[in-house]
């Protein structure tokens, strides 16, 4: 309990003294959004009909765009090496995953209002948005630290992260979107919303085997 | 019983066999050197001896227990330090070593005073010269009470008030009864070290006939 706290400490110090690359993907969320709207033309109906889709497509790109700073700093300077000697890699993994989302999840789910406004959402689309977002994002971090364990020392592992992460992220996109849309149409959002969340529990015991699993590898061949 | 013991020992690298029937046995309080030329096998050696990976061939056993039948346990008996200093650049050594402090006890002060950090303690560890960050590694040895450490050659850029302070560490570390595992291409002033010799690893053409 008090490593898992140490690492917490230590891991939100990194976050904070290197608070510009969170930034950036929240900057990319903002960016990507609005240059789907340009794109889309200023045909209001359009937009609403698309913004679901534009605004998890945006988020989703944000967050795998982070994915490869979880553990590959760890990898060059030795931290993973010391990690492993001192903790459980699943309680590194889940402490990582914690961290990734506060540094890109839950800085999008602040920023997602500023995008709902530029596509003029109303507000029962606008709170699903966020509920989707809040329940979907940390699935995704926790699906990241898989895959970027998985790519850590691969030559080119920046581009395998979102080759791998994206199609494993696709039913976390999808039951964000369509339950944005059934509330556009009135139809009651709490299945998706469930279902958002049984994904969330699938991930968490899923993602802390598998990338400890994937650490290990990676420490092998160190 | 030896503390540490290991049995025909043998390693491959990127499917070329490293060493094979590398054997030893250290009691407590031993010292081990490891030379032998660049690419012998000295830092896989030490990363098996770590737990980070398991052997082609042979067994390592602590206490009479092979390590592999929990490798976890076995990791938090070890104190390494590498090439890689495992310190975070955007850091300070007084955070740094905080945070090791907080998950394997000591205390930062003691460590910080031992290897002389006092003057840059508190500048982030990027601004640091090689010299000082190795100090600044070193350091770890203090924190927590590791049995086992496994130096890669730890005297890289240090000075010599700084080696002098490594032997001293390494010295009472073998009097509490603990072991010292190194790689060196130097002289190692510590009394009564056994010495192991890996020999070079023949071109790929031989090893792979």
């Amino acid at each position: 309990m008090k490593a898992l706290l140490a690492l917490l400490r230590r891991e939100l110090l990194l976050l904070w003294r290197q608070r510009g690359e969170p930034l950036i993907a929240v900057a990319f969320f903002l960016l990507a959004a609005l240059v789907f709207a340009f794109g889309a033309g200023p045909d209001a109906v359009l937009l609403q009909r698309i913004a679901p889709g534009v605004l998890w497509v945006s988020a989703l790109f944000a967050v795998v765009l982070s994915l490869e700073r979880i553990f590959e700093a760890d990898l060059a300077d030795g931290a993973l090496d010391q990690l492993a000697l001192s903790l459980p890699l699943p309680l590194v993994v889940a402490v990582k995953a914690l961290v990734h989302w506060l540094g890109s999840g839950f800085l999008l789910l602040l920023a997602a209002p500023l995008v709902a406004l530029a596509y003029d959402l109303a507000w029962p689309l606008w709170s699903t948005l966020l509920l989707t977002l809040l329940l979907g994002t940390p699935s995704l971090s926790l699906i990241g630290t898989v895959v970027a364990a998985t790519a850590l020392g691969a030559r080119r592992g920046g581009v395998l992260i979102p080759l791998l992460a994206l199609p494993l992220s696709l039913p976390v996109l999808i039951l964000g979107v369509t339950a944005i849309d059934a509330t556009a149409v009135d139809i009651d959002a709490d299945a998706h919303l469930l279902l958002l969340g049984a994904a969330l529990l699938f991930a968490l015991p899923l993602s802390l085997v598998a990338a400890p699993a994937a650490l290990r590898q990676a420490l092998e061949a160190g | 019983m030896s503390l540490l013991a290991v049995r025909e020992l043998a390693a491959e690298r990127g499917f070329r066999v490293l060493f094979t029937g590398v054997g030893f046995a250290l009691d407590p309080g031993s010292a081990l050197v490891l030379t032998g030329p660049n690419g012998s096998g000295k830092t896989t050696l030490l990363r098996l001896l770590a737990g980070f990976a398991r052997p082609l061939a042979g067994e390592i056993l602590w206490q009479d227990e092979p390590i592999d039948r929990d490798l976890e346990a076995h990791r938090q008996r070890v104190a390494y330090v590498g090439h890689l200093a495992g310190i975070k650049p955007s850091l300070t050594p007084r955070e740094q070593l905080g945070f090791e402090a907080r998950v394997r006890e000591g205390s930062v002060e003691a460590a910080i005073e031992r290897l002389r950090l006092g003057s840059f303690a508190d500048l982030p560890i990027a601004l640091l010269s090689a010299g000082q960050r190795r100090r600044t590694a070193l350091a770890r040895l203090l924190l927590g009470d590791a049995p086992l450490w496994l130096l890669d050659e730890p005297t890289t850029s240090l000075d010599a008030e700084g080696e002098a302070a490594l032997w001293g560490l390494a010295r009472e570390h073998l009097a509490g009864g603990g072991l010292v595992v190194l790689a060196s291409h130097g002289t190692v002033p510590l009394a009564g070290a056994q010495h192991l010799a890996l020999a070079a690893v023949p071109p790929a053409e031989a090893a792979a006939a």
